[in-house]
């Protein structure tokens, strides 16, 4: 059975709200039916049929071609089955995001996984600001789930984050793990200014020297058990990370400033 | 029945509904890991006196455990959900928490076949951390990081329980206490291939079996005369008169079959002892069927075949 196929018409002058389409929100109904649901571009209100040719026929696994990061919302308050996006992807893809598995081929914009609860998100390229964060006026960011990025993200990596997994093997922008709960961000590539700025608690964990600020406390250098756990459950993902495999690391503790006990983890990086 | 010019009795061991865990011990090496699994185990040879009855199952390789250390697993069994629960984190704190490079985690993992209940591991043990323990949620199960003066313990947050069943046991009785003795090692070290049972005493091997009852009123279990081999002639005895010695092995499990495959791989080790290892016969301790629920017939379990 082949994907259930959304191809973009034509190149968007305007976002476009895409929340409608998840495999559970569609399920039980004909192209047809999917074809008539309302969307609204810019101040004209058009169907999904005016915007997407849509093809074949697999309820679980959706696919988005022609895509454009005009797209937003794509996955969100997604429960289960998969979506496969063959481009970039707009702002907020994965948006509370519960179940399932999506995964971008491109890049993707801002909020990226922003209040994601479960499931599996996988991007091919890079992420915007605020990967893993919480929308406005929200106290808590991402709630669970795993996020693989092979690319680079932007500011404020995971602010908020509560829980759940973070990887990215490219490079972060400033502010990474900010105002952190708990929760895993793992960083190959080199981490911006304010790394860990206030986190509560939680695990940032770097193979490259971040530039930290005073507040984080250097404990030293320790073997840590739990890393092979760690280590152990990435193996399961299509990523560098699964080379990770040395308990020893650096350890720093913070932010102080707002009596943080969450912690900076350096590792030894991997061979090129 | 006889095999091997051994005689097998016609009766049954009587055993009792219990709970039970299992709790994965790794360390540095085996050597630390066996300690803390020893301290772990140690005073728990029977639920009258002890609270649980617990012991070692088998040593793990580094590549069956969940943090790639060498390791030991431990079954641990009360008669109620509320006394494993209470040693279990007692003996946590006070055996695994403080042995050098120890970690925990739960032994028993998530099936659809059975009805298990998670109770705490380091649930209630992270507050040891005083505020500066961490946990990490991995892969669906939460572990506890406890700063120590050695680094960090790591302890899993919850175990699984399950219904088991303590109690089956069997009687070996020959001619001499050494012959009885031999003959209990023998079997003892068989049946320590079998997964999910232990044997409680020390070495496996309990040689004052009880009677239920005792002349004296505050007494609940006292001597079991009928086998004692010094009181053949004073009271109603079970043994014949070339009997001077009879060794008992108590066998906890997981599940009724798995203590049948104990006693089977046990009694057979004897019986391939043959008529020179002493023993004349093996029978086992029952109390006439009323007490216990689950019965472990002999002639029943030497009958199947492996």
């Amino acid at each position: 059975m082949s994907a259930l196929t959304f191809s973009l018409k034509k190149p968007l002058q305007f976002s476009v709200n895409c929340a409608a389409l998840t495999p559970s929100k569609l399920q039980g109904k004909s192209i047809q039916e999917i074809a008539s649901i309302p969307m609204i571009l810019g101040n004209q209100k058009l169907t999904v049929g005016d915007l997407f040719d849509i093809s074949g026929e697999d309820p679980h696994h959706f696919c988005f071609k022609n895509t454009s990061d005009k797209l937003e919302y794509l996955g969100a308050n997604m429960a289960g089955g998969s979506i496969t996006i063959e481009g970039n992807a707009g702002a907020y893809l994965g948006f509370a995001m519960a179940d399932g598995e999506i995964y971008c081929h491109g890049h993707t914009a801002d909020f990226t996984a922003c209040n994601m609860a479960g499931g599996l998100l996988k991007i091919d390229g890079n992420a915007g600001h605020f990967l893993g964060g919480a929308s406005a006026g929200l106290r808590k960011g991402m709630r669970g789930g795993t996020v693989i990025v092979k690319g680079s993200t932007g500011d404020r990596t995971g602010d908020q984050m509560r829980r759940g997994l973070i990887l990215i093997e490219g490079n972060v922008g400033d502010y990474c793990g900010s105002r952190m709960i708990a929760g895993t961000i793992g960083v190959l590539g080199n981490a911006g200014r304010y790394a860990g700025f206030n986190m509560q608690r939680g695990t940032l964990l770097f193979t490259q020297a971040p530039h930290l600020h005073a507040t984080l406390q250097n404990c030293g250098r320790h073997t840590l058990p739990f890393l092979s756990l760690l280590f152990k459950s990435f193996q399961q993902y299509n990523t560098k990370f699964s080379q990770l495999n040395s308990q020893r690391v650096q350890r720093f503790v913070g932010d102080i400033a707002c009596n943080g006990n969450g912690e900076i983890l350096l590792a030894e990086p991997l061979n090129a | 029945m006889i095999i091997n010019h051994i005689q097998i009795a016609d009766t049954f061991a009587e055993a009792f509904n219990m709970r039970g865990t299992r709790v994965i011990i790794t360390a540095q090496n085996h050597k630390w890991a066996y300690h803390a699994a020893n301290a772990m185990t140690g005073f728990a040879t029977s639920v009258i006196g002890c609270g649980v009855e617990a012991g070692i199952e088998r040593e793990l390789l580094a590549d069956e455990t969940p943090d790639g250390r060498p390791g030991v697993s431990v079954l641990m069994f009360a008669m109620g959900s509320k006394v494993l629960m209470q040693q279990l984190e007692t003996r946590m704190g006070q055996c695994i928490l403080t042995c050098p490079t120890a970690a925990a985690f739960g032994g028993i993992e998530p099936s659809e076949e059975l009805e298990i209940d998670q109770i705490s591991l380091g649930k209630h043990l992270r507050f040891f951390g005083d505020g500066y323990q961490t946990s990490k949620l991995i892969d669906g199960k939460r572990y506890w990081r406890i700063p120590v003066m050695d680094g960090e313990f790591l302890t899993e947050e919850t175990t699984g329980m399950v219904r088991a069943i303590g109690g089956g046991n069997f009687l070996i009785l020959a001619t001499s206490q050494a012959q009885a003795l031999h003959a209990a090692e023998t079997a003892i070290e068989s049946m320590k291939q079998v997964p999910d049972v232990i044997m409680p005493f020390p070495g496996g091997v309990v040689r004052s079996g009880s009677k239920v009852g005792s002349k004296y009123p505050k007494m609940f279990a006292s001597t079991n005369d009928a086998f004692c081999p010094t009181l053949k002639g004073v009271v109603n005895s079970e043994l014949s008169p070339d009997i001077e010695s009879v060794m008992e092995i108590v066998i906890d499990g997981l599940s009724f079959e798995a203590i049948v495959l104990a006693m089977r791989v046990g009694i057979q080790a004897i019986c391939d002892l043959g008529p020179d290892s002493g023993v004349k016969r093996i029978s086992a301790g029952n109390y006439g069927g009323k007490l216990g629920p689950h019965h472990f017939k002999l002639h029943e379990i030497m009958g199947i075949k492996s």
